[in-house]
């Protein structure tokens, strides 16, 4: 079983400048969103359609939204998250490319395409090629139950953050990594374009398993206090103002060679003066934008992302505050309605994860 | 013509709001504003809450922003917003007035707006200072047409 690190996951990536090759277009000129091999599949069961990064995705379906998250905590939902384009990469170089890109935008095919450009002008053995797969994502604490019904592999063998290829529900070729965006235990299943909806339909015979879209998978993440990448972290955002200086791994921080690496070493080693927190509150629920401010009354900072936590019954958020600020326990306030409300720095994740690791 | 309710979507990679298409289950004796407040017809005092429509649009109410007793609102001043788990939506005054009363009950059940929105999870109560207003807002039918009009 190979080691994968699934960044895409991990961060919370959305992809931009995406190759037309892909996405199946509507027929009309009105609205050019792209489509997902399960856009029909969605409509039948009741999907609610929106455009999300220029795809059309559902954001829900027959259940409420809360419903939808609390099943996800408590059985296992069915997500399509095919807009995050998979790329293989090849060559010689290929590692080489993959570090230059390390701990930057590795989801941006633009600057991958320039940076594929840059190194084969330098003679460096490297091509992209955009893969015509689906990718599905089955989370919750039954998700790994649910899917062994379909493999011959054991996925007990399968923990966080490998990834294995196999035959699932009678497709063969779909590659199986243990890893997810909501906190819970679950695999994304990146399977061939044509056999998507056959997968899909499999999965859900399982009484277990629900239908759940865009609108889950947020507060669902949320929880888990992962990022949404566009508000938590962005490109002015360094990984150690992000709270994710574990993505910088040990010979690269040696070696400086990533792209960034003179600021953001020099973070690690001295003091950042800003970090992505978490922030909890009672009231009114605290939405991306709010000012955060110190107990006098200072604005010292934004919120990036917040809802009502459907699990904690409390109201959840993100946002950056200075360095000084950011020791959980911290009280502060946050202004929600031309409001100042109490709030308090908290821990991430606000919801403890279930990921399955072997110890 | 205004917007039925709109709320401020989320930032960032925007999750604009899906519109339901659903029927109302409209008061046969209520009068309605394009924003999907209704108030049911009384003199003097009236009550303020909003439409199934909206209801529905709008998903579980987690959390109801109230103005304070004794608050003058002029019509179609933001008189407060209503959270659901999603989305922020502000509430616009179908009337002007002075708020006599904000429904309490909407403190620890956020969730009578989706379930009875047109009586136990009614809004406020506002005393007109110009009931002329009343005959600005729709009737039951208009609305109807309204909403059918805006879906397509």
């Amino acid at each position: 079983m190979q080691r994968a690190v699934n960044m895409v996951a991990q961060l919370g990536l959305r992809l931009q400048a995406l190759p037309l090759a892909l996405g199946r277009p509507l027929s009309c000129a009105q609205d050019v969103l792209r489509r997902t091999p399960l856009y029909d599949f969605h409509l039948a069961h009741g999907g609610k359609m929106v455009a999300f990064a220029g795809w059309s995705l559902p954001v829900q379906y027959r259940d409420s939204h809360v419903d939808s998250h609390l099943h996800t905590r408590r059985h296992c939902s069915l997500f399509d998250v095919s807009h995050m384009l998979q790329t293989k990469i090849l060559g010689c170089d290929r590692v080489k490319l993959m570090e230059s890109l390390v701990v930057g935008d590795i989801a941006e095919l633009r600057p991958n395409q320039d940076k594929v450009r840059e190194l084969q002008n330098e003679g460096s053995d490297v091509s992209l090629e955009v893969v015509d797969n689906a990718l599905l994502a089955l989370q919750g604490p039954t998700a790994a139950q649910v899917l062994q019904a379909g493999v011959a592999d054991d996925l007990r063998k399968l923990p966080f953050m490998t990834s294995a290829v196999m035959e699932v529900f009678g497709v063969s070729g779909c590659r199986v990594t243990r890893c997810g965006y909501t906190g819970e235990d679950g695999v994304e299943i990146s399977v061939p374009a044509a056999a998507a909806v056959h997968l899909a339909t499999a999965l859900l015979e399982n009484p277990e398993v629900k239908l759940a879209g865009l609108a889950a998978r947020d507060s669902l993440r949320l929880e888990a206090g992962l990022c949404l990448y566009g508000s938590d972290i962005d490109e002015h955002t360094t990984p150690v103002e992000g709270s994710l200086s574990w993505t910088l791994g040990k010979r690269r921080r040696a070696a400086v060679d990533f792209p960034g690496a003179s600021v953001i070493v020099a973070q690690l080693k001295g003091k950042v003066q800003r970090r992505r927190v978490g922030l909890m509150c009672e009231g009114a629920p605290m939405r991306a934008h709010s000012p955060i401010l110190n107990t006098e009354g200072t604005v010292i900072g934004t919120v990036t992302s917040g809802c009502p936590s459907p699990c904690l019954k409390k109201n959840v958020a993100m946002g950056y505050v200075p360095y000084e600020y950011s020791r959980p326990g911290t009280p502060l306030l946050v202004e929600v309605r031309r409001k100042q409300q109490m709030a308090v720095v908290s821990k991430m994740p606000f919801v403890t994860t279930n990921y399955y690791t072997l110890k | 013509m205004a917007l039925p309710v709109v709320w401020s979507a989320l930032a960032g990679p925007c999750l604009p709001w899906p519109w339901g298409l659903t029927s109302s289950a409209l008061l046969s004796e209520g009068k309605f504003t394009d924003k999907h407040e209704w108030i049911p017809t009384k003199n003097g005092i009236e009550t303020v809450g909003i439409s199934n429509f909206a209801q529905e649009a709008l998903g579980d109410v987690v959390y109801c922003s109230l103005p304070e007793v004794g608050t003058k609102l002029n019509k179609q001043d933001e008189f407060g917003a209503l959270e659901s788990e999603k989305a922020t939506s502000e509430l616009y005054s179908p009337l002007s007035g002075e708020v006599t009363e904000i429904n309490e009950a909407l403190a620890e059940n956020p969730g009578l707006v989706n379930k009875s929105c047109y009586e136990d999870g009614c809004l406020i109560k506002i005393a007109l200072s110009n009931p002329a207003e009343l005959d600005e807002l729709m009737s039951e039918e208009a609305c109807e047409k309204y909403i059918k009009s805006i879906e397509e």
